[in-house]
């Protein structure tokens, strides 16, 4: 990247308009699909098809009173949204939205800034971001805010684990860890001879690395605490969780990125796994499909895709139960990643062809084998024993006899002996109640 | 061609001095600011600060995968991990001022001062004669690349202790979950277990009456009265002692701005 600087600054502000315009549509297509999906209209008042309806939400959100609870730590519950959208909008930075363009006389890449290990700029800032979310909690002084944080110190924690797992069979496959060169080499199409029949799959790497791309998506999920895994804000438990002391602008700002985050997370599984900018068709079916300004179509298209998968997730699936949550997390996909990816490395060095024929049986055959472990011992649910003895009820499920004959509350017994004997209160509630009556 | 190279270092060297003369600050002062805070969770952000400068120390020393991980495992997975910890103590928790051991904090100042006299006159001896070659970017040059210098170390010279220390950790971290570790006595009660013992003989089945139940009045502070008129115990609150109001209490109070 050596860009003259005015063309850094002017990128960059391109950049940050278009994720903030990204936001605004985001939300308006977010309470639309949902509505869809739940036979009713959803916001059509404002503009045309309601889509003017996220910009008056933020301006109803900015003139709302600024609250500071009593018992905030005041620095920190100030900064801790500011924490929070730096690192959501730094995070883009890296993510290439094109090739290389003419961009007022310049030759440049549709990408803000690109270096040796720029995907890692991605995961530091998801890292960073979330002590935006735990301080946040902290510092409103409230219980809910508290158990708030504490979640997303929790979820973050477990969920980047099998994220980064994810993103290093990525590197392990293209031997590299910048943004614009895995797109590059996810262009290269990946030639097969299935029984003697010569196809070339495209080199999109959500072909080869299936199941990371599988445990990707759902640490993303995780990682941007988004339905159903919005944990820290769940609002039937939480009531909002970490945002709950926040109002008007601070909280806009959590708002906001949330929404950046998951547009870069989704940014990042495109760039990742989905070929990055290039067009979701062979080359040579419109030769100047991946030319000048027109990858931004495809690159855009993936990224909406993957938008309409978040909200899809959130109009379908009930949010998951805390220790489900982290069953998931650390008994699923941690250890699944890791046998994935040592598979991996085996096959790699398997399908070597500069390896003598031994090496290569041993460790295809190493790999194979650890596969099929894993699927045999695989823990399977405890199967549905019929109990022995029979259950008086409907179906095994214990319900009160027919017959029954209620037997007094023992509580209310014991109590009630000393109080049975002296009539006047017997007397005075008879009284009360005519009293009442008249 | 060489003097290109050398208007770039020099810049480089400029921009690097200007940024380590703004950061150098701000990580020294994050190093007080953890020794000085007085809440723990302002201690740990002050170190949190303190590992990002150096993190951006070690980007502009052209090691830009050291300085990444340095910010994704010390600043977001351990730090967070410390934050967790401490979010638990509560937020009022406050370190203590009192000395447990008679001139406990001018033995410690003492000792820490010689310590760190200690670390820099080594440090000192140790780099002076040190001549460090002008051109250190060796991704740049395209020789080695940062990430493959890191990996050829630690796999090929530091193999053994690399491993040895990565066991030692997996036993520490076993070992801290052994001791954590509580077993639960007697099993996890069911959902049918606890209807069994809801439906017991003697056990009364149905839910407690609520307060107000047969009361002349919906106020909480009524007790239910059952069908012949007797009060209903389990209608009264243990934690709402009950008294009759005083004559203060049941004047009236000119709410209305009315006297009389």
């Amino acid at each position: 990247m050596n860009d003259p600087i005015w063309l850094m600054l002017v990128k960059g502000v391109l950049v940050f308009v278009m994720l903030v315009l990204l936001v605004i549509f985001t939300i308006w297509f977010e309470r639309r699909v949902v509505a869809i999906m739940q036979v009713r209209p959803g916001p059509n008042r404002n503009g045309p098809f309601g889509l003017l309806q996220s910009l008056a939400d933020a301006l109803k959100l900015a003139f709302k009173e600024d609250i500071m609870p009593r018992t905030a730590d005041k620095v920190i519950f100030i900064a801790a949204p500011m924490i929070a959208v730096t690192c959501a909008f730094t995070a883009f930075s890296v993510i290439p939205m094109g090739p290389e363009v003419n961009m007022f006389g310049v030759e440049t890449a549709l990408q803000l800034t690109d270096f040796e290990v720029s995907v890692l700029v991605i995961l530091a800032c998801s890292a960073l971001g979330v002590y935006g979310i735990v301080l946040a909690g902290w510092a409103s002084g409230s219980a809910y805010s508290l158990l708030g944080s504490l979640r997303a110190a929790a979820q973050v924690i477990s969920y980047e684990i099998a994220l980064g797992l994810a993103v290093l069979t990525v590197f392990f496959q293209s031997k590299l860890m910048s943004t614009g060169a895995i797109v590059e080499a996810q262009a290269e199409g990946l030639p097969m001879s299935i029984g003697g029949l010569d196809i070339t799959l495209p080199g999109w790497y959500f072909i080869v690395l299936a199941p990371s791309f599988v445990i990707f998506v759902i640490a993303m999920v995780g990682e941007t605490n988004r339905a159903p895994f919005d944990l820290p804000e769940a609002e039937s438990e939480l009531v909002a969780g970490f945002a709950t002391e926040y109002s008007s602008l601070k909280y806009a700002s959590f708002f906001l990125a949330e929404y950046v985050n998951m547009i870069t997370m989704s940014a990042l599984a495109v760039t990742l796994f989905l070929g990055g900018w290039a067009a979701p068709f062979p080359n040579s079916w419109w030769p100047g499909a991946n030319e000048g300004y027109l990858p931004l179509v495809w690159f855009f298209g993936k990224v909406l895709a993957f938008l309409f998968f978040y909200v899809w997730l959130r109009g379908t699936l009930p949010r998951l139960r805390y220790d489900q949550f982290m069953r998931l997390g650390w008994k699923v996909l941690v250890p699944v990643s890791l046998v994935w990816l040592m598979v991996l490395a085996a096959m790699n060095i398997g399908l070597d062809t500069a390896n003598d024929l031994p090496t290569r049986i041993a460790f295809a055959g190493g790999a194979a084998i650890a596969v099929m472990a894993l699927i045999f011992f695989w823990p399977s649910r405890k199967q549905y024993e019929v109990p022995a003895e029979p259950d008086a009820g409907v179906g095994g499920f214990p319900v009160p006899p027919l017959d029954l004959a209620v037997p007094p509350n023992p509580r209310a017994l014991k109590e009630l002996e000393p109080a049975t004997a002296p009539a006047p209160i017997n007397g005075s509630g008879t009284a009360s109640s005519e009293k009442g009556d008249e | 061609m060489i003097d290109l190279a050398q208007t770039v270092a020099q810049n480089a060297s400029m921009g690097e001095a200007v940024f380590f003369w703004i950061l150098a600050p701000i990580a020294l002062g994050g190093a007080i600011g953890l020794v000085l805070a007085r809440s723990a969770i302002h201690a740990a952000l002050m170190l949190a600060v303190t590992m990002m400068c150096l993190a951006v120390f070690y980007i502009m020393l052209s090691a830009p995968f050291l300085g990444f991980v340095q910010i994704m495992v010390y600043t977001g997975a351990i730090m967070m991990l410390f934050l967790f910890v401490l979010m638990l103590f509560g937020r009022d928790s406050k370190d203590s001022m009192f000395e447990t051991l008679r001139g406990q904090r001018l033995l410690a100042i003492c000792l820490g001062i010689g310590l760190a006299a200690l670390l820099t006159s080594g440090l000192a001896r140790a780099v002076s004669g040190l001549v460090v070659p002008a051109e250190q970017a060796a991704w740049a040059t395209g020789a080695q690349s940062n990430v493959e210098a890191i990996a050829d170390a630690l796999f090929s010279t530091y193999l053994f202790p690399f491993e040895v220390v990565s066991g030692v950790l997996t036993v520490a971290a076993v070992g801290a979950l052994m001791f954590a570790h509580v077993a639960k006595k007697g099993g996890h009660k069911g959902q049918k277990e606890h209807s069994r013992e809801r439906f017991a003989p003697g056990v009364y089945p149905g839910p407690r009456p609520g307060p107000g139940v047969f009361a002349t009045s919906d106020s909480t502070a009524t007790p239910a009265l059952r069908p012949d008129g007797t009060v209903e115990p389990a209608s009264l609150s243990p934690y709402v002692p009950p008294r009759q109001l005083t004559a203060a209490e049941t004047a009236p109070k000119h709410t209305e701005g009315k006297d009389a």
